[in-house]
């Protein structure tokens, strides 16, 4: 451990954090997910972070300049201007007019993201204090889905295991969620206890599960493979050990998946919590 | 100089202070109240500061290494509570008690005993809330926003957590009401209102803020109060309640509350840049109107907080049109700053160079504001690291580094000698550095997908955490430059009474140090017209 932080002060004290994150290409920036919604709101994100950039290039600039130039120690003399109808109706102008450049994507794909008409599956997620439940509509599945075994016994104060030993720490669940590639699956996020917020960060989905409350997100996987997420909404002592994993599959494996589910699976789902 | 800050003292001495406790307790005078609280947000600040190294300490690796998952909620809790409601706040009215009758030419504040009230309340109701630490279950462990139902599980701390915010609502709006009644009441002759300093134009603008918002943070804290104890249901679903009624309550008080803590550091900075670029400040009249705008922007995008909740498309959008605009007024703020420097006469004194921080480092806080202001990007950013990041760099670099450099330049003018510059100057760098190594990497450790509130975090993010809880570390010891500066800031050379080579305004046509009681009689039209060429 001690050796890790020694390495870990060199790295950030020569700047090759930087370098050794953008090439292990995590960690820096928000993920361009798997679904296309994630990826346009990748885009946005990356549109504004831009606009954020220039707006900082030219006030900075400005400022830096006024800061290199007009100082007093270099003999410079101070104007006595002190106010210009023309720049504060100019700048206030153009700030809008780029507000309206980013309003009309963000606004389109916000009507995309709540159109979750017409799902090919739906999955009741249900919040608990601190565990996930998924039931699948119209099949005969539901099952919870804990923090797996090898976090478990590392979380704890004192647990002697080092969590740099553990595949997935904190991030890997006994029972994922098994979702198809290429078909809409629609989520009904309730809560049996307090708030919850189920997000996964490649699928581009957050939303609170709220006792009393069904919420609706969807997504639409367009790759296979398995995503991770965690729970987002304090919600007591274990919030930070309830996380969410995804299983996107091809639709065969899906359906041969909820056939070996349907016959004891629900049994066996209870058994194991 | 010193003959006329005799004469004064000479002429005052039967008004002077009372001797020993009895000076504090029962003090009604503003310089007195005003030091009561900044020395009480000072304390605040490092009991705050303290459980923000617990939290960084706990997060500088994987794995749970000092504390239990419940105590760390219980910290980020408190520290919330306690920076919001016990530093920044208080440190602000602080200011304002100073300042703003200094500034405006009055003899004192209008409701003198209700302002010794409104300080008096503070320590009992942090003594209640700290209280609460050692109580079955704990301190409240819900975080800052107290969302039903999960505050309802809030152990023997619960009732103590309502009445200290009741309580510290209380002495806000007293505040207020006096900030109020001071500046609309008690100008000198010919000050007419768009002719006031800035900083008692955002004190204006903010106490009106205050009372509108304070009264309904009570009201929903009084309803969780009612859930628990008197069979309510106003936010239990089971009870025919909404728990999301909590939120947009706590929300129309959360969004205002965030620029009651800003605008007054607006007007500090305000003040600052044209002393030190030695040009009057550009657009006065449109910086008053853009704080204006702002607040009145603050009350209609409460929803912003809430982009994951699940309300109708046409709430989501609204709500981040109307987020979207107040880009527009801040970024006039930020402009007019610029402008005031521009080919100006610039020299870096302590008070600059934090103004000059707030600048830079608040507009970042600003840019990731309007990032999260796209409700569908909002949705990946909300409730990660990356509004952590964002919130913190508006408030330290933000709002504490303007409480900082209005400590450092009205501080002359209090104690009425320099302090030492060079420990400042050390201050300002020292919190810099280390507060972007703190919550720069944290927009990284968001985006990458870390949610706030958790004790523990998978190793992907180890790199982040330590480089943001060894700069955390850095920036607590930091502070302790500035508690070297306050215990030396008599040892300097005496201040005059303009302190500063350009300063504007009516507190510098004063003695320094300030005598106990300033403009027994208002200052006249020539005085005050002379202290802002």
């Amino acid at each position: 451990m001690n050796n890790l932080m020694i390495r870990k002060s060199l790295l950030s004290l020569l700047g090759l954090v930087w370098a050794s994150a953008a090439s292990a290409d995590r960690a820096l920036n928000m993920p361009r997910g798997i679904t296309e919604l994630s990826a346009e709101t990748y885009g946005l994100h990356m549109m504004v972070f831009w606009w954020c950039v220039a707006i900082g290039i030219v006030v900075f600039g400005v400022m830096i300049i006024s800061l290199i130039k007009h100082r007093k120690s270099v003999g410079h003399e101070a104007a006595t201007f002190s106010h210009s109808t023309t720049a504060e109706v100019v700048w206030t102008i153009i700030p809008c007019i780029i507000l309206l450049i980013m309003a009309v994507p963000a606004a389109e794909t916000m009507i995309r993201l709540e159109d979750s008409r017409n799902p090919d599956v739906s999955i009741v997620v249900t919040g608990y204090q601190w565990k996930w439940h998924y039931r699948y509509q119209d099949e005969d599945v539901e099952f919870y889905s804990s923090l797996a075994m090898p976090s478990v016994k590392a979380r704890f104060k004192g647990s002697g295991v080092d969590p740099f030993s553990v595949e997935n720490f904190l991030l890997e669940v006994d029972q994922p969620l098994v979702v198809p590639k290429g078909k809409k699956v629609r989520l009904l996020l309730t809560s049996n206890d307090v708030i919850h917020a189920w997000w996964v960060p490649e699928l581009a989905i957050k939303k609170d599960a709220i006792p009393g409350i069904i919420n609706e997100a969807w997504f639409t996987a367009l790759e296979t493979g398995t995503f991770r997420g965690q729970c987002a909404e304090l919600c007591g002592k274990d919030h930070g050990y309830m996380p969410i994993v995804v299983e996107v599959v091809e639709e065969d494996a899906f359906q041969a998946w909820v056939s070996s589910r349907k016959d004891g699976g629900t049994r066996l789902a209870q058994v194991e919590n | 100089m010193s003959t006329a800050a005799a004469d004064v003292h000479e002429a005052h001495d039967h008004h002077g202070p009372e001797k020993g406790i009895k000076r504090w307790l029962f003090t009604t005078n503003h310089k007195d109240i005003g030091t009561l609280y900044l020395v009480f947000s000072l304390i605040m600040f490092f009991v705050g500061g303290a459980m923000a190294l617990v939290i960084r300490s706990e997060l500088m690796q994987p794995g749970l290494q000092f504390v239990h998952p419940e105590f760390f909620n219980q910290m980020t809790t408190m520290h919330a509570l306690i920076m919001v409601f016990g530093a920044v706040m208080p440190a602000f009215v602080g200011l304002a008690n100073w300042m703003i009758p200094m500034m405006i030419g009055a003899p004192d504040m209008a409701l003198p005993r209700m302002n010794n009230w409104s300080f008096w309340i503070l320590p009992v109701a942090f003594g209640l809330l700290g209280s609460t630490l050692f109580m079955d279950g704990g301190a409240p462990a819900s975080g800052w926003t107290m969302y039903p139902p999960l505050v309802l599980q809030t152990g023997d701390a619960f009732p103590f957590l309502i009445f200290s915010i009741h309580l510290m609502g209380l002495s806000s709006i007293m505040g207020a009401i006096n900030i109020i009644v001071t500046i609309l009441n008690m100008r000198a002759p010919d000050m007419w209102l768009l002719k006031m300093p800035m900083f008692v134009w955002t004190w204006l603008i903010t106490a009106y803020l205050l009372i509108a918002v304070m009264p309904v943070f009570a009201g929903a804290v009084t309803m969780l109060l009612t859930d628990q104890f008197f069979g309510t249901s106003f936010f239990l679903a089971a009870g025919g309640g909404d728990p999301v009624m909590f939120q947009h309550i706590f929300w129309f008080f959360g969004h205002p509350e965030v620029y009651i803590m800003i605008l007054p550091a607006f007007g500090v900075v305000s003040e600052i840049i044209p002393t030190f670029s030695r040009k009057p400040l550009f657009g006065h009249d449109s910086m008053v109107y853009a704080a204006s705008c702002i607040a009145f922007l603050s009350f209609i995008v409460w929803a912003h907080h809430m982009f994951t909740v699940g309300m109708p498309l046409s709430g989501q959008l609204f709500f981040m049109f109307a987020t979207m605009i107040i880009a527009v007024p801040t970024g006039v703020k930020v402009f007019n700053w610029v402008a005031t420097m521009w080919r100006g006469s610039m020299t870096f004194e302590t008070p600059m160079l934090f103004s000059l921080g707030f600048v830079f480092l608040f507009t970042i806080g600003g840019f990731s504001g309007l990032m999260l202001a796209i409700a569908p990007a909002d949705i990946q950013y909300h409730d990660s690291y990356f509004v952590v990041a964002h919130f913190h760099y508006v408030l330290v670099p933000g709002s504490i580094f303007a409480l900082m450099a209005g400590a450092y330049y009205w501080l002359p003018k209090w104690t009425g000698y320099m302090y030492n510059e060079g420990a400042g100057k050390l201050h300002f760098w020292l919190s810099t550095i280390f507060v972007n190594l703190t919550f720069f990497p944290m927009h990284f450790l968001g985006l990458a997908g870390m949610p706030r509130r958790i004790p523990d975090y998978s190793t992907q993010f180890a790199d982040f955490n330590w480089m943001a809880s060894v700069g955390a570390i850095g920036f607590g010891l930091s502070q302790l430059v500035f508690v070297y500066v306050l215990l030396t800031a008599k040892q300097g050379e005496k201040a005059t009474d303009r302190v500063w080579e350009a300063p504007r305004g009516l507190e510098w046509t004063v003695p320094s140090p300030a005598p106990y009681h300033t403009f027994d009689t208002p200052p006249v039209k020539r005085v005050h017209e002379e202290a802002f060429e």
